[in-house]
């Protein structure tokens, strides 16, 4: 239990994942207390988004144990799962929309499929059509993922993530591949589900200028944009911390000002990259 | 086969009997093989590129995570429609085969039509209708089955998606193969034991 007391939504207890003699992760552990961000960063290959799929148990740990919202997920079956799932949106690397379903389909997918939701069969299209404004692409509903650009489809997976209103939210490289200003759009959308519903949050990503708009910025209802956190100023209480992965091994942990003061080659790589 | 048939059996004064080789030749054996290895071709092919796209394109796992079993979904409803599909195209490829030997018969090897349809008729029995169409109600969950198979494991980008497509196909068909030999082995057997 974290020292301020708020229950850890994910919970990661010495965890070690391996594929056809590789090992994926080494030895991990960390705990993410609710509302709270994790970022998590590292090169390719160093096993973020097998950590972020351990999470949500859709890979199972060689060794050691995984909590997701107090429950032990390691051992729990496929079908028991889904319970737990249908507390987490996830936003995979590619989006992963399902490319025979329209973009009204896919959004509706979670609420008619989890069987824990159990959502209206009247509420389903307000429901979809409110989620899709939230990510301002009102007007797809009829369209296929194809016919979107990959910063729409990451949009629409946004919303397909969101769309059942889970209070933990993992995202999968959600600038990965976007010009600039997507990206930019992308992570205002993230800040801004983390501001309005109060989600614990997990971004893997390789940019640490993403990084530092969650940790730095906050979103403001007053005119839907993104506003530096910082007041009179001092840093903002944003509990946003950084992991740092590499090779498989959880190598930093720590906050904003924590990672800047690290001298290690690899972890400085990622302040580089970001302008710091 | 009714040309080569009509040849061979031509030596012993038996070319009148042409209906009644092709018949059994392709309701118990050919009928069923064929029409799965066609099936395997096109099907086994089309579910393993299909699920291998959703694969390596995380939509396996999307629909995981989303609350859905993909073998519900995905394999469950391929298995059932190939099973019913199956033994209907092998019903509808053995009557084909046998209009076809039938055209050849009458303008060809100068066998009457009635002598054909009447031999081929006669040469049925119950027990090589139950043949040929269990043999392919089994195909039917080596094609699904094998499709569904390695497109759920396909890895490694389009590149694994076209492995896997592949082996697919090779493996289905290998398996045609070899399970029509095992269930001819257990029907003859039983016809042996019955007699």
């Amino acid at each position: 239990m974290p020292a301020d007391g708020l229950k850890p939504v994910v919970r990661f207890d010495h965890v070690s994942v391996s594929f056809d003699g590789t090992q994926a992760l080494k030895d991990v552990s960390f705990e993410v207390p609710e509302g709270e961000a994790r970022i998590i960063l590292g090169a390719a290959s160093s096993g973020k988004t097998v950590l972020l799929k351990t999470a949500i148990g859709l890979v199972r740990p060689d060794s050691g144990s995984v909590y997701l919202l107090g429950k032990d997920i390691t051992r729990m079956s496929e079908r028991e799962m889904f319970e737990v799932r249908s507390k987490v949106g996830m936003l995979f690397q590619e989006s992963a929309l399902f490319d025979s379903l329209t973009i009204e389909e896919n959004v509706a997918y979670p609420l008619l499929n989890h069987k824990a939701i159990q959502c209206p069969a009247e509420d389903v299209e307000r429901r979809v059509k409110e989620a899709l404004h939230f990510v301002e692409l009102d007007q797809t509903l009829a369209r296929f993922p194809s016919e979107l650009s990959g910063g729409m489809r990451r949009r629409a997976a946004i919303a397909r993530a969101v769309v059942t209103g889970p209070p933990l939210l993992l995202y999968d490289s959600p600038t990965a591949g976007l010009d600039p200003i997507t990206a930019h759009t992308i992570m205002a959308l993230v800040i801004k589900e983390r501001d309005l519903s109060n989600t614990t949050t997990l971004i893997v990503t390789h940019r640490y200028q993403d990084g530092l708009l969650m940790a730095n910025f906050r979103y403001n209802p007053d005119n839907g944009q993104l506003v530096p956190a910082r007041e009179n100023g001092h840093r903002p209480q944003l509990r946003t911390r950084f992991i740092v992965m590499r090779e498989g091994q959880l190598v930093f942990e720590g906050t904003e000002p924590e990672l800047e003061a690290v001298n290690d080659p690899y972890i400085s790589k990622f302040r580089k990259q970001g302008g710091g | 086969m009714t040309m080569q048939l009509a040849r061979a059996l031509a030596q012993w004064g038996q070319q009148g009997q042409v209906g009644t080789a092709v018949a059994i030749t392709l309701v118990r054996e050919l009928g069923p093989a064929l029409t799965a290895l066609l099936v395997a071709g096109r099907n086994s092919s089309g579910i393993a590129s299909e699920l291998g796209s959703m694969k390596v394109t995380e939509q396996i796992d999307a629909m995981r995570a989303l609350g859905t079993d993909p073998i519900q979904k995905l394999v469950t409803p391929r298995l059932i429609a190939t099973c019913v599909m199956l033994p209907l195209l092998t019903i509808i490829a053995d009557f084909v085969g046998l209009f076809g030997g039938y055209l050849i018969a009458a303008n060809l090897v100068d066998v009457p039509g009635s002598v054909y349809w009447s031999t081929a008729w006669r040469a049925l029995v119950w027990m090589d209708v139950a043949q040929g169409l269990l043999k392919p109600f089994v195909f039917a969950f080596v094609v699904s089955l094998i499709g569904c198979y390695y497109g759920l494991r396909a890895t490694g980008g389009t590149q694994g998606v076209g492995r896997a497509t592949t082996q697919a196909v090779v493996m289905a068909s290998v398996l045609i193969f070899v399970l029509t030999v095992f269930l001819t082995r257990i029907f003859t057997s039983h016809l042996v034991s019955s007699s």
